[in-house]
């Protein structure tokens, strides 16, 4: 890739790109610019402006290695950013052009080369590398959450407006009532009734905290299902916000400890219940193809894991006892439908229950606007995204929507709120642990039986 | 009128967020759906999205007081560089004018804006038992707007016809920023059809604005065949022989080797691997009429040499078996970098003669040609894959191209079936057109738009226009003023 740098005024200029983590000139070249992508792009959807859709994108990216675009021109910044990397473009493209790598690979080259206020570095270095770079202090910090919420501090503090002046009342507003205590590995098991077959969890990081009762939900449908399950202990987040944003690095090392600590377990399935989390991991091998030491045990890692819903939906589910009478809708996470492409398996998991309606609702799988942090970043795009979402969701009558990743519930949760909906929002293996008598039924070993 | 004051009145009929300008925002309207192949790209001076009618006049008004080149676009899916902008100028963008306005079921009509997506237009009308029956493959991408001016077709209109047989009125913008209907709602009618002068004029003529469309109630019972054969040439032959024998399926597509191969490992599409051509065979109507003409198909297949015939009534099915189709075109990224294709039809008498030849060329030329096409109506896309970056492909692409052209031509052919011409292809059209023709389409061309400034460099060979037009535009001035110079 030649780089030629030029210094025009004070700035610096790059063409082309440089230093590590280049979009690839083969994954790029693999668009014949069709268009079939457009219809899918929820970025492309709203605006109608060919910038703002895949095709549009990966010609900005084609046109910086070509040295046609700056690749600090403001379009470039923009678009990268603006697109959700949800995937949609990906799942359709005829060509199989890998989209996500690309934007990813882009995204890095922005992190690497563009010149940042240093208080937003300090921001983004401390927010993203030391709090999710270690679960241990994210845990505390949820700790404090709970502390937050539970002794009705929240009420007080909304009524200050010291939210609003912080611009905090989104993410209040997205938040969940926070799990009684984190699932801390190590500390809790699930044994099967019978088989000798066991999975491992993927705790995730805010899946381990705030969703930690999920987890545990995950956890007994699984044992219901004749496999033990316990969280090896040294599992940190799985990186894809760090990949999202183009922080490589940061996602390199953690994706290194996650193999580490998994690798003692051989080849049981490692499952996972954040759609976001799955797609990361899947792709452990992509991300550490260049390092000699990781390469192959990354690859490994990768096809051990499983969506939860794919792993219950790959054998016979066991019939869960109970009758759930009630009308749900479905809301296809862009990770779970897009880049892992499961799309059937939460819905026969659905319907396995006894009782349940299933309406389908429109435009399932257009993204609902969480996109990891896009929500607090681009709060205009995600909002429109969001109410669209909630309108389809409303108009099924359905009083639950099924999800299957923190961001969407978090972002559904806000939408439905701020669109007049009561309706909840909970994870596919909530419903089904409902189904299969909830906790009392299956004790755990460990925390959950100390309760 | 410079560029600034140029930008600050098109934002005061749009509002900023309605005009792209930086050299940078116009980039990713360089292109269409062709720029694989062997179209060029150019640069607009200002791309416009407009959400109303009445802005499109505006920009046109203003474009024409400017003397500005107009390009209408659509989706860009095009594939003979129609939403180009050749000469710059402004481009007016329709994918912000996107409503149905009205679906008449009475009528069994629909009033839609032009940049309404085709598959959306039918998906919202099947419920109700009806759908829009022009289908190209990239129906889930592409406008109603791009459809009107390429008169696009796709597989089911060997049935049904191709776009111009639904389309029964139009709202227009001229070149001089008048608002005008065509047609309406009863068929026929005195005068001009200047419907059917609209549709396939490649934006040239007028801006569609609104579009007034047929739909067409859904069959009571569909079924697909699926048959596979040892060689192209018999699954052409069975092709000759099904419409021999008076039947007319919805559709019928032929799909080579090649093509199975890019196709099937991506969509799993239940392709035989090891078959040398697929025919997939469509047909509609009442459930008894399509269970006898099915097995009368599966027979007339199995004569002419099928080593196999499948057939899908349920909806999933059938709908896995199109999507292998529908999705081939730019399936072939996946195994070339750049493909370029034609769009030639010939009759059907001799699609047999005409795929041996384009063998020959492809093995001459050394170079990869898949052939996926509607073999119903003897619409051949022959596919080059080539890639770019290496030296002399281009070239031989081109040569090749020219082969391939000339030889259907020769056994009396036409250019294009439903690609339009485009830039593509206009140094081609004087095989197929004499002086006389183009200068009666010219005159047209010149009614509509005297100064030349709709989507200029399109359909006329290179160099062709300008002259013509200063010509005929100095013999209407001449009549005008009432000196008969010639
Ligand atoms: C994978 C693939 C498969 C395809 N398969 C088929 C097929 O089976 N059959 C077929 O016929 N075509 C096919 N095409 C070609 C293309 O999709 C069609 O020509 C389509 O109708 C173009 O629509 P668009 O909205 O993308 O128009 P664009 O590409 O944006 O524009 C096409 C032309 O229409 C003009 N135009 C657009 N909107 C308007 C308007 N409102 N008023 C006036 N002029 C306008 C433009 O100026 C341009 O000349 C295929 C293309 C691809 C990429
Ligand atoms: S569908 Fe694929 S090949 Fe076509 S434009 Fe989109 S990314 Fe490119
Ligand atoms: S990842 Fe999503 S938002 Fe980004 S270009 Fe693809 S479809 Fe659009």
């Amino acid at each position: 890739m030649a780089v030629a740098v030029e210094a025009q005024g004070n700035l610096l200029r790059l063409a082309g790109y440089s230093g590590h983590d280049v979009p690839e000139d083969d994954l790029l070249r693999a668009c014949v610019h069709c268009g079939m992508c457009l219809p899918s792009c929820p970025t492309y959807r709203l605006t109608g402006q060919e910038m703002s859709s895949p095709r549009g994108r990966l010609w900005l990216m084609k046109s910086v290695a070509d040295g046609r675009l700056d690749l600090l021109d403001p379009i470039f910044d923009e678009q990268m950013y603006q697109c959700l990397n949800c995937r949609a473009c990906e799942a359709v493209c005829p060509s199989g052009v890998h989209y996500g790598p690309l934007v990813e690979a882009a995204r890095s080259q922005l992190e690497q080369h563009r010149p940042r206020p240093f208080w937003q570095r300090a921001v983004r270095g401390l927010a993203m590398g030391w709090l999710f770079g270690e679960t241990k202090r994210l845990r505390a910090l949820v700790g404090g959450l709970r502390f937050y919420q539970r002794t009705r501090l929240d009420r007080a503090v909304r009524r200050t407006g010291v939210l609003r002046l912080l611009r905090m009342e989104e993410l209040e507003a997205m938040l969940p009532p926070v799990a009684r205590r984190a699932l801390v590995p190590g500390r809790e098991r699930w044994t099967a009734d019978d088989g000798g077959r066991s999975v491992r969890l993927f705790n995730g990081c805010v899946m381990g905290t705030v969703f930690a009762d999920t987890n545990r939900a995950a956890a007994r449908v699984v044992a219901r299902n004749g496999a033990a399950v316990d969280l090896p202990v040294g599992q940190q987040c799985c990186g894809a916000l760090h990949v999202h944003a183009g922080m490589m690095d940061e996602a390199r090392t953690l994706a290194r400890r996650n193999i580490d600590a998994f690798e003692a377990s051989g080849d049981d399935p490692v499952v996972v219940t954040a759609a976001g989390c799955g797609a990361a991991l899947k792709e452990y091998g992509y991300l550490l193809k260049d390092d000699p030491d990781y390469a192959d045990r990354g690859a490994r890692f990768s096809a051990r894991v499983r969506d939860v819903t794919e792993y219950l939906a790959e054998g016979d589910l066991v019939p869960p006892p109970r009758a759930v009478r009630r009308t749900v809708t479905y809301q296809e996470p862009c990770h779970l439908v897009h880049a892992q492409r499961i799309s059937t398996q939460p819905r026969k998991l659905l319907r396995a229950v006894r009782g349940l309606t299933l309406i389908e609702m429109k435009e399932s799988s257009l993204c609902c606007g969480s996109a990891g942090v896009y929500n607090l970043i681009r709060k205009e795009m995600a909002d429109d995204l969001g109410d669209r979402k909630a309108r389809h969701a409303i108009e099924t009558t359905a009083t639950e929507v099924i999800t299957a990743n923190p961001g969407c519930a978090m972002q559904l949760r806000a939408s439905l709120g701020r669109n007049g909906s009561t309706a909840h929002v909970r994870h596919v293996v909530e419903l089904l642990d409902e189904a299969y008598g909830g906790p009392r039924t299956k004790p755990a070993v460990g925390g959950e039986s100390r309760r | 009128m410079n560029r600034t004051s140029l930008v600050e009145r098109l934002e005061g009929i749009l509002g900023p967020g309605g005009v792209f300008h930086r050299p940078s925002d116009l980039l990713v309207y360089e292109y269409d759906g062709s720029v694989d192949g062997a179209v060029d790209t150019a640069l607009p001076a200002a791309v416009t999205l407009p959400t109303t009618t009445e802005q499109v006049a505006a920009i046109v008004r203003l474009a024409h007081e400017a003397g500005l080149p107009v390009t209408a676009r659509g989706a860009g899916t095009g594939l003979s560089g129609g939403a180009v902008a050749q000469q710059g100028g402004i481009i007016v963008s329709l994918t912000r004018m996107d409503r149905i306005v009205e679906i008449d079921r009475a009528d069994r009509t629909a009033l839609v804006e032009p940049g309404v997506i085709n598959l959306e237009l039918s998906e919202t009308t099947l419920p109700q038992g009806y759908f829009f029956a022009p289908d190209p493959s990239s129906q889930r991408a592409c406008t109603i707007g791009g459809n009107v001016a390429e008169n696009s077709g796709g597989p089911h209109c060997l049935k049904y016809g191709v776009t111009t047989n639904h389309v029964l009125g139009l709202e227009v913008v001229l070149p001089d920023g008048r608002i005008v209907w065509t047609g309406g709602h009863a068929d026929g009618g005195p005068g001009y059809d200047l419907t059917a002068a609209m549709v396939g004029s490649e934006g040239m003529l007028g801006i569609v604005t609104k579009a007034l469309v047929r739909l067409t109630p859904a069959p009571e019972a569909t079924l697909v065949l699926l048959a596979a054969f040892g060689d192209v040439d018999a699954a052409s032959h069975a092709t000759s022989r099904v419409i021999g024998a008076g039947i007319v399926p919805a559709a019928l597509e032929l799909m080579d080797a090649l093509t199975i191969q890019a196709v099937e490992p991506a969509y799993h599409a239940g392709y035989p691997l090891d078959a040398g051509a697929v025919l997939l065979i469509e047909i509609d109507g009442v459930v008894e009429d399509v269970r006898a003409l099915g097995e009368e198909i599966a027979a007339i297949c199995r004569e002419a040499g099928a080593t196999e015939v499948r057939s899908a009534t349920a909806q999933a099915e059938r709908d896995l078996l199109w999507k292998g189709r529908k999705m081939a075109l730019a399936a072939m990224g996946r195994l070339a970098p750049n493909y370029y294709l034609h769009d030639t039809v010939v009759p059907r008498s001799k699609l047999p003669a005409t795929l041996h030849r384009v063998d020959e060329i492809s093995r001459h030329f050394d170079l990869p040609i898949a052939n996926v096409f509607h073999a119903g109506d003897g619409n051949l896309h022959p596919l080059m894959l080539f890639d770019r970056r290496r030296a002399g492909d281009v070239e031989r692409v081109l040569e090749a191209s020219k082969e391939i052209l000339h030889y259907c031509v020769e056994v009396g052919g036409a250019l294009s079936g439903e690609h339009g011409i485009g830039t593509e292809k206009r140094d081609y059209v004087t095989l197929v057109y004499s002086a006389d023709d183009l200068a009666a389409m010219a005159g047209i061309k010149n009614s509509f738009d005297p100064a030349g400034c709709f989507n200029p460099e399109k359909l006329f060979p290179k160099g062709y226009m300008c002259g013509e037009v200063r010509a005929l535009r100095a013999q209407a001035m001449a009549q005008k003023l009432g000196i008969y110079a010639f």
